[in-house]
Parts: C-alpha cells; structure tokens; sequence
C-alpha cells in the first residue's frame, strides 16, 4: 500500500472499494432494483450459476449500485431455467426465461439501465 | 477486481467469539471452499452486531437473512441449503418469543426496530482489520473535509453546535472540552481516548473499538487538529486483548496509508496515535488518575482544578474523551451538526449505547436515540424479564449510578432526567432486576466493587466505604437496629461531600436510591430479620412442608451438617438452630417439599 497524499486520492479510494461493500446496503429495500436467479438443482444444471455471475460482472462493470442480486430456489418453471426475475422500483416483477450468460448481460444493459423490457424473453406467469 | 456476489458477516466481537463464531468462519470459509464457490461468496468477520444474546449471528448478504445461534456444527447446512439452493434456513432464523413468528430481516426484529446506529454504524458492516472497508464507507473522509476545508475553530463550533456531551458518564459538552484546551497555551498538547471501560456489565467501547476501530483514530486526529495536538494515546485496559488487536493492526494500515504520521492528506498537519495498557483499576477511568497511570505513576486521582484541560499529560494541555464520544465525531463533522442536534432531546443529542445485562432476555447492546424510555429499552428491544419473573429495578450508570424502580420505567431517559431520579447516564450499562434480587444486597454488591477499586489516596473513601460495606453486611446478616439505618444515610452522604474524586463521590449512590424505592426491604431485614427475596442466607429459615415430603431420605444424604433427620417414607424435619443455610437439601429435593423464608 502507498500513502493518499490528497482528499482525491482518498475519494478515488472509496471510490474503487465501494463495490466491495455494496452487496451490504440493507437500506430501503423497495427503493433498490431486485434481480432473483433460480438457483435450485434445475437452475444450476441448466447454467444459472454462470448467468448470476455474468450479470454481477456486467453490473460491476457499468457501475450500477442500487441493484441487489440474489439467488432464490425453484420458482416451479423448471423447463424454462435459467429463470431471471427483475424487479424495478414500484413496477410489477418481470420474469425472463432460458437466460444464459450472455443474454444476462443484455439483461442488464437493456432492462436495469434502459427500463427496456426485452419482450421475447419474458415468461408468461402461470397460475394466479 | 473483486466478483463476489453474496458476503456472509460472521459477528467478531467478544460476545460471539465466545460462542466459537472464529470456529463458525473457519467452517463456513471451508465448506464454500469444498463446494468451489470460493469467488463467489466470502465471509467477513466484522464487529459487534450487538444481540450477543443469539449469538453467533450470521447475517447473509444482499439476501438480507439474518441468521441467529449458529453453531460450526451447522456452516454445512447453512453452505447447502442456503448459498447452494438458495433456500432460507428456517431453524436458523430468529423466533419472535411472543408471537412464535420466525423472522428474517434484522429491521423486523422488535431488538432493532427502535435503535438509530451512529456509534455503531459500522460494527456488523464492515471488517474492522481491512482498512479499505473503513474507506469504502466514507471513512477519513471526515478528517479530509476538516484538513482541507475547516480551520480548527470552525471545528470546535460544529462540535459545539452539534450539543454532543461526553459519552462516558460525565456528559460534560466535547465541544466546551476542547475549547479550553486549544485555549490553553502551550507549546504541545496531547489527545487522550479513554478506553478504560470499568463500569460492570459495560462493554460498548469495547466494542466500538473491536468493530470499527477507525473510527476513533480518526477521530482522534480530528481533535488533534481541532486543539492543536500532535499525539494522540489511547488508555485501554489489558483485558481487552481483541480490542487492543485490531486498534494495532487499525493504526499500523493508517500509518501506511498515510492517515497518520506527518502531512496527512498532503497537508502540514501530522498525528501520531500510542497505545498505553491499563492494568484495570475502575479508578484509572477517571481523568487525572488516568494521567498518573499513563505517565507511569500509581493510578490515583489530584485535586482538580486545575482541569487536564490546561495542565494534563505531562504538565500539557490535554483534552480526554471517551471512545463512544468519539464515535461520534465523524458523523458529525459528514452530516452536520443540525443534523446530530435533530437526534435525542433538547440538552441530550444524539443517541446512547447501552449494555443490557442482567435478568434480561436479549442481553446485548443497543443504541437509541436519548429520550427513549426504560421501558422501550427493556421491555421492546431488551425483550422483557427472564422467565417471565416481574420487573423490580434497573439499575443505571454502574458503580456510580442508582437502582430505578418500576414506577420510573417511562422516564425519557438523557443525563438530566436520570439525574432527577437519583442515578446517571453513566458509560451506559444497564442491569435489569426482578423479584428474586434483593436490594441491600445489590446496594452490597456495588460496596464491594468500590471498597475493592478505591486508590487508597482519600480518607472518606478509604475508610468511610469499608464502613458502609460493613453496616450493609450487617444488615444482610440481621445485626443491625434502625438506628444503623439513619447511620447508613448519614455516612452515605458524608462520603458524597467529602470524596476527593467521582469514584467516592457517586460510591454511595446505589445505597441511597435502594434506600429511596426500597425502604421496606431494608427494614424486613433490620427489624423483622428476614429477607424478602430470599436472598441474604443468614436470614433465611429452611423448613420441609410435611405434606410434600415424600420421606425419600434425598435431602438427609445430601445435608453436609448432617441435621436433617426423619425416617424411610416419613415426613423428614431440619433443625433450624444447627442449619448452615447451604440449601442443598433445596438442591436436591424432587418433590419441592424444600421452603426458603
């Protein structure tokens, strides 16, 4: 470690360590962007585990904080894994289907960044 | 960079450490390493989460699970079922008692709900021992603001402003503190953190220090810069020796961050922090006793004035403040001091740290804004009175302080009101009483501690509370007239008036408001010679009620006097005059034919 010679260098610090602490913020959670992955035997078998690790590295990257990512287990659609659900701010949650790595990532960049629901993906909710 | 997506905070405080929470991260660690998960998911061991009561606590994020009593002989179950499944351990979560509802976010827990973090913001959030952590929560970034952006005046006033009083019992107003000693002319002057945590029963410096020891260093420079000291010691007691580890490892990543040492943040300005051991005199707590001690005398207080504040450490002028004080300082000088101001009550600002302890269910710590009633404290985060036994007193401000009785559970409690009802605010340790606590023995206890803790240095405490200590033993043992009583008072506050430090000062105090609220129980044991709460063996009569005994001949083998006598199936009969009062026949018996009165 080298000595901070200026309050910048200090912010720039914070700055760069500020993601390592992120995944703490227990602050409003409704306020906060929700991303579940199924990550239940059926969700890991079909590669969930390697969508929930591309959309962390794609959030890390584009530098989104307020969004929580989290795994949950089945959600009972078992033929459409890897499950991806969002949930935006006072917005019903949104349920994408068959998500691998690199359409996680499209995930990020297109529906947490841009609020553009990628249609063709969703998942019809089945049930009540 | 760093791609893990779920952080599991192990609880690293003292608490929890003694129920194997090191063993707990060493297991958790090894099991995500077999499952290869090992970038993905990390385990932090942070400070105090504070419910040491349900310790050891696992709080998994951002799922924001709170785990509670979790043993190393589960990190598998909770590895398998929660990090590999992603499905929440039931067991594993904390039981509402009352409502039986298993609750799993922190913020829902009636122990959380009414506490409002300052102190203790980071203690459960970050690892105390990596100063990036301190970093990324916008640590330093307070003494940055105050290096490059305020004069040291301007400091002292937010300070001033902010109405932030001495955390460690005094309540004496920071701000005013080191007014007088930047005034003071000198060519040093020194900064002393009072670490000397002394207060039975009180352990939230210990804390601090063990969860967010950054904290305090920090701001320790700040008001070396506000009143114009270089160096900085920090008096901590040797029995801490988890807390005085991480404030090493704290200082040392400072140093070599350059946030101590000379030209901090590129500025003129330099700080140097020393650590000095105490050997754990309760005395050495206070101001000037501490001083002698650091400089390597006997731990004894002097005369004040003159105050530390223009002749302390080594003949300097110096400014002691306590560890929670300066917990607070940080956050003060970030969000401003009307924001502090908006916290607690109008002469009491911001929040306390207390220790439950005692006859309570969550024993632990909490902090809440000033003005939060003794019953909230108790009764909604402390969980009520164990075993559902009735409420008796509380008492407040440790040796110094007073015994509170039920009928002043709605106080709002800050430094003055606490005062009004005959105890202090204290360091801020609480002990809950219930029924089965005697009072004059309580008053005892805390005669004990004092006689014990006294330097020796004046004769009103010497001697007068040897003598107190001795009226009180007689009291418990029914050798004393009323007359004693009045004698009890009078010396009591004799030793108030003349003591020379706070030590003699407040050491009556636990008599005199035990003898305020529960004036009758000491008279059952002066004139009747019996002890309410079944407490004071001396007084107390063991006799076997003939209709429960059995006559299974348990107690007559158990009794070490060999004075219980009765036949096989026989309603057996103590001789009270030969009874040693050891109750192990009450031990012993199945049938609870055994009474105490």
């Amino acid at each position: 470690m080298s000595a901070i010679k200026s309050l910048d260098e200090l912010k720039a610090l914070r700055d760069k360590y500020k993601s390592s602490v992120d995944l703490r913020d227990s602050g409003d959670p409704e306020s906060k962007v929700r991303i579940s992955v199924g990550m239940a035997t059926c969700g890991i078998a079909s590669g969930s585990r390697e969508t929930i690790n591309a959309i962390i590295d794609e959030i890390r990257k584009e530098n989104l904080d307020n969004v929580a990512v989290v795994q949950t287990g089945c959600m009972g659609y078992c033929y459409a894994e890897p499950i991806v659900e969002v949930k935006l701010p006072n917005k019903e949650p949104v349920l994408y289907g068959k998500i691998n790595a690199a359409k996680g990532r499209e995930i990020v960049s297109s529906h947490i960044k841009n609020g553009q629901v990628i249609k063709d993906w969703v998942v019809e909710r089945t049930g009540c | 960079m760093s791609n893990f997506r779920m952080d599991l905070l192990v609880c690293g405080g003292t608490g929890c450490q003694s129920t194997d929470s090191f063993e707990l991260a060493e297991k958790l660690n090894a099991e995500i390493k077999a499952a290869k998960l090992q970038d993905e998911v990390r385990v932090v061991l942070t400070g105090c989460f504070g419910f040491c009561e349900q310790g050891p606590i696992v709080k998994v994020m951002p799922d924001n699970i709170f785990y509670v009593r979790v043993s190393p002989d589960q990190a598998a179950l909770l590895v398998k079922e929660h990090i590999q499944k992603g499905r929440v351990v039931q067991e594993l979560l904390y039981e509402e008692p009352e409502t039986k509802q298993k609750l799993d976010e922190q913020s829902d827990m009636p122990f959380y709900k009414k506490q409002n973090r300052i102190a203790l913001k980071n203690c459960g959030l970050i690892d105390p021992e990596n100063i990036n952590e301190y970093i990324a929560v916008d640590g330093y970034q307070a003494l940055g603001k105050v290096l490059t952006t305020m004069s040291p005046a301007e400091v002292i006033e937010e300070i001033k402003k902010s109405g932030l009083r001495g955390r460690g019992g005094g309540g004496f107003p920071t701000g005013l503190k080191w007014e007088y000693t930047k005034k003071s002319d000198a060519d040093i002057k020194f900064i002393i953190c009072n670490a000397d945590e002394g207060d039975p029963g009180a352990f939230m410096d210990r804390s601090i220090l063990e969860g967010d020891p950054h904290s305090v260093i920090e701001a320790m420079a700040i008001a070396g810069y506000a009143i114009g000291a270089q160096k900085g010691y920090v008096y901590i007691r040797a029995e801490y020796p988890l807390a005085i580890h991480r404030l090493k490892i704290a200082v040392e990543q400072a140093y070599e961050l350059g946030l101590l040492g000379k030209n901090i943040l590129g500025t003129d300005f330099g700080f140097d922090i020393y650590l000095k051991y105490g050997a754990g005199a309760f005395v050495c707590g206070e101001e000037t006793a501490l001083i002698n001690s650091l400089e390597g005398g006997r731990g004894e207080p002097t005369v004040k004035p003159p105050f530390p504040a223009e002749i302390g450490l080594w003949k300097k002028p110096t400014s002691i403040n306590n560890v929670e004080t300066f917990a607070n300082i940080c956050p003060i000088i970030l969000n401003g001091a009307d924001w502090f101001k908006s916290i607690g009550t109008e002469k009491s600002a911001g929040t306390k740290v207390f220790a439950l302890a005692g006859k309570i269910n969550n024993v632990g710590l909490v902090e809440v804004p000033m003005g939060t009633t003794l019953r909230e404290i108790i009764f909604d985060l402390g969980g009520g009175i164990k075993d559902d036994r009735k409420f008796k007193a509380v008492q407040t401000g440790g040796p110094s302080g007073g015994c509170i009785p039920e009928q002043y559970l709605d106080t709002h409690i800050d430094y003055d009101t606490l005062g009004e009802i005959g105890s202090m605010m204290g360091s801020g340790g609480m002990i809950v009483m219930d029924e089965d606590n005697c009072m004059v023995n309580i008053a005892k206890f805390y005669l004990e501690f004092t006689v014990d803790e006294s330097c020796g240095r004046c004769t009103a405490c010497r001697v007068g509370n040897k003598r107190l200590l001795e009226i009180l033993t007689h009291i418990t043992e029914g050798e004393a007239e009323m007359e004693t009583l009045e004698r009890l008072k009078d010396l009591s506050q004799i030793i108030k008036d003349s003591s020379l430090c706070g030590l003699g000062q407040t050491s009556p105090n636990p008599i005199l408001s035990t003898m305020k609220y529960f004036w009758d129980e000491y008279v059952a044991h002066v004139k009747n010679k019996n002890c309410p709460a079944g407490v004071c063996t001396k007084l107390l009569k063991y006799h076997i009620d003939p209709e429960k005994c059995k006559g299974c001949t348990l107690c007559a083998k158990a009794c070490p006097a060999g004075i219980i006598s009765g036949k096989v199936k026989e309603a057996h009969v103590i001789d009270k005059e030969a009874c040693i009062k050891c109750g192990a026949c009450e031990k012993i018996c199945k049938f609870g034919a055994v009474l105490r009165k």
